[in-house]
């Protein structure tokens, strides 16, 4: 019988714990089909980050190390400048790469540090329950702006791709969604062009996966998915802004 | 080998690339910049690297970064960088990962001044970052002890897979001093099959992580790594004593303090008071045992220190009540003189009411 589809041997057997409907898992599968596709899975050292996906070491099937929280891109460094030849990728969600580790995450992309970052944006904290992040929407109601976020408050969402896109080190950013097949389609296309620019030893290379949070945003999954296209793509375009071809 | 005329700072980074180390990762604050700086001119030629981080908070996550992929690393910095890098040494501690770390400490608390000081053996000894967790403490009071503990330290961090401190302070960085590099000890070691090198399809994957959900399995954790403190504090305490039998008066002092007071000691001597030294070398795991040596008709110890005394409450706990414990200490960058210290050990000799 032909096998027309089976689950990433990028991936282990363990069940992961991700809330239903949350696209975590979606860009788990795209990660390791990647890295599989690519031929680095054998030689991918992961890093996985604090917050919902922190227990994603149990899930990709290559070595991983636990960062503390924001310092993924630093641990990452260090992993890379040891071991050059080694495919090393961080996955971070908005609040670890955001907040607490943007001095990381800008100078690690400053450096030009030939690693691959998977940031999964959501626009809010999920793992500590639904708190404001920097990503978070104006008027978007989480346990910390509980009238939603005001601009005179908390300032606008940080748009992390178009901040890292100015960085010259950074040499490939693209800001993807995983809401409908189409466009996972093109954020599969989008991860393997990061490991890609990492393998041909470019420089930094950065994915924003827009996801969803039902849970913390009170939502159904499907509800998640058309309030991600209503509210999150309209101020986090879709879209490429740096390509190391570019840098020729 | 030859004895050469070397800094402090510079003689560490000596030391630690005659250890093995080739990866260094760290942030300029004074008095330890030179260590740095003599790391990015050497450590390209043994094929290394070097990487000034955006931080000290970057600079020892890197450090996790690199241990955990198997190599002999270092960083280095002074008291307010330290209190930045206890994050990344309590990972370090959690995930069992050998790695060293060189504490030139400077006065504090906040950004305190830049002449030398001893005021972080709380942080030291103590911990500092969050968690039950160790980490070996070496404080060597001159450059060739320097020298010798920070080779001596990347053995023992990867005999216990454990972070181990180099407890030196702004005068030891800062001095120059004549030095012999000895050719490494030879010791088995086991191979870091725990490490993340990548799996080549040959092995299952590795996982370096401080993380268990399931509280058991942290209690399992934390007693795992108690029992391994337990065989350092059994296996590994470092002390110089001199004359503590019959001595009237003993002093404790560690690191650069411990050399004015010999002068001190000399001092009296010189005016027949029998005075006898205890120099921790390690002050974690503690030399507690050694105490209960001292003449027993001893009138009291006194404790020496560039901090607001610190390390008394060890002196105590390992002196358990036994003999009166006095304390002469200078801090801010400010130094005990030897005349100060010879007051006192004559004073406690004649009996202090």
């Amino acid at each position: 019988m032909t096998i027309v589809y089976e689950k990433s041997k990028g991936l282990t057997d363990a069940q992961t714990h991700y809330c239903p409907g949350c696209t975590h898992g979606i860009i788990h599968k795209l990660v390791a089909e990647v890295l599989v596709e690519l031929g680095v899975l054998n030689e991918a050292i992961g890093v996985a980050p604090v917050g919902c996906s922190v227990l994603a070491y149990n899930y990709f099937n290559c070595d991983m190390q636990e960062a503390a929280h924001g310092r993924a891109p630093a641990v990452a460094t260090g992993i890379k400048r040891v071991r050059p030849e080694n495919t090393v990728f961080t996955y971070q969600g908005d609040g670890d790469l955001a907040s607490i580790g943007t001095a990381e995450v800008v100078h690690s992309a400053h450096r030009g540090e030939k690693i691959t970052t998977i940031f999964v944006n959501n626009a809010i904290y999920g793992m500590t329950g639904g708190q404001m992040a920097p990503t978070t929407l104006i008027g978007q109601k989480a346990t910390t702006a509980p009238l939603g976020r005001t601009i005179e408050h908390s300032g606008k969402p940080l748009k992390i791709s178009e901040m890292l896109a100015t960085i010259d080190g950074a040499k490939f950013v693209e800001r993807v969604a995983v809401n409908n097949p189409a466009n996972i389609r093109k954020a599969k296309k989008a991860i393997k062009r990061a490991f890609e620019c990492q393998i041909q030893g470019k420089g930094f290379a950065i994915v924003e996966v827009l996801s969803t949070c039902p849970t913390n945003w009170g939502k159904t999954p499907v509800d998640a998915l058309k309030w991600l296209e209503d509210n999150m793509m309209p101020y986090y375009p879709l879209g490429n802004f740096r390509d190391f071809e570019e840098d020729k | 080998m030859a004895k050469v005329l070397m800094k402090g700072n510079e003689a560490i980074g000596a030391a630690a690339i005659k250890a093995g180390c080739k990866y260094f990762f760290g942030y300029p604050i004074t008095p330890q910049s030179e260590l740095p700086e003599y790391m990015s001119s050497e450590l390209p030629k043994v094929g290394g690297c070097f990487l000034q981080a955006e931080s000290e908070v970057a600079a020892i996550n890197m450090v996790y970064g690199a241990a955990g992929a198997g190599v002999r690393v270092m960083t280095s910095t002074s008291s307010p960088g330290m209190a930045l890098k206890q994050e990344g040494i309590t990972y370090a501690a959690g995930a069992e990962l050998p790695c060293v770390i060189v504490n030139v400490m400077r006065g504090g608390p906040g950004l305190g001044g830049i002449q030398p000081s001893q005021s972080d053996y709380f942080q030291a000894t103590r911990g500092g970052g969050n968690g039950d967790y160790r980490t070996i403490v070496f404080a060597p009071s001159s450059i060739q002890e320097t020298v010798d503990y920070v080779m001596e330290s990347f053995v023992k961090a990867d005999q216990y897979r454990i972070p181990v401190v180099v407890l030196a302070d702004g005068m030891i960085g800062q001095m120059m001093e004549a030095v012999e590099f000895k050719e490494p000890k030879k010791v088995e070691l086991e191979p870091k099959t725990w490490a993340t090198t990548g799996t080549k399809g040959q092995r299952k994957p590795n996982i370096v992580n401080s993380l268990f959900l399931d509280p058991q399995e942290l209690e399992d954790h934390n007693w795992k790594l108690d029992r391994r403190y337990k065989e350092i504090e059994k296996n590994e305490v470092l002390v110089e004593t001199v004359d503590i039998e019959d001595a009237d008066v003993v002093c404790v002092a560690y690191g650069t303090t411990s050399r004015i007071v010999k002068n001190a000691i000399a001092d009296c001597k010189a005016k027949g008071l029998k005075v006898g030294l205890i120099r921790p070398i390690t002050l974690w795991p503690f030399p507690m045992e050694v105490f209960k040596q001292i003449n027993p008709n001893c009138k009291g110890i006194l404790t020496v220190e560039m901090s607001t005394g610190q390390m008394i409450d060890d002196v105590k706990i390992a002196n358990e009540g036994r003999l009166p414990v006095y304390f002469n200490g200078r801090v801010g960058g400010m130094i005990p003189t030897p005349a100060s210290i010879s007051a006192d050990i004559e004073k406690i000799a004649g009996g202090i009411k």
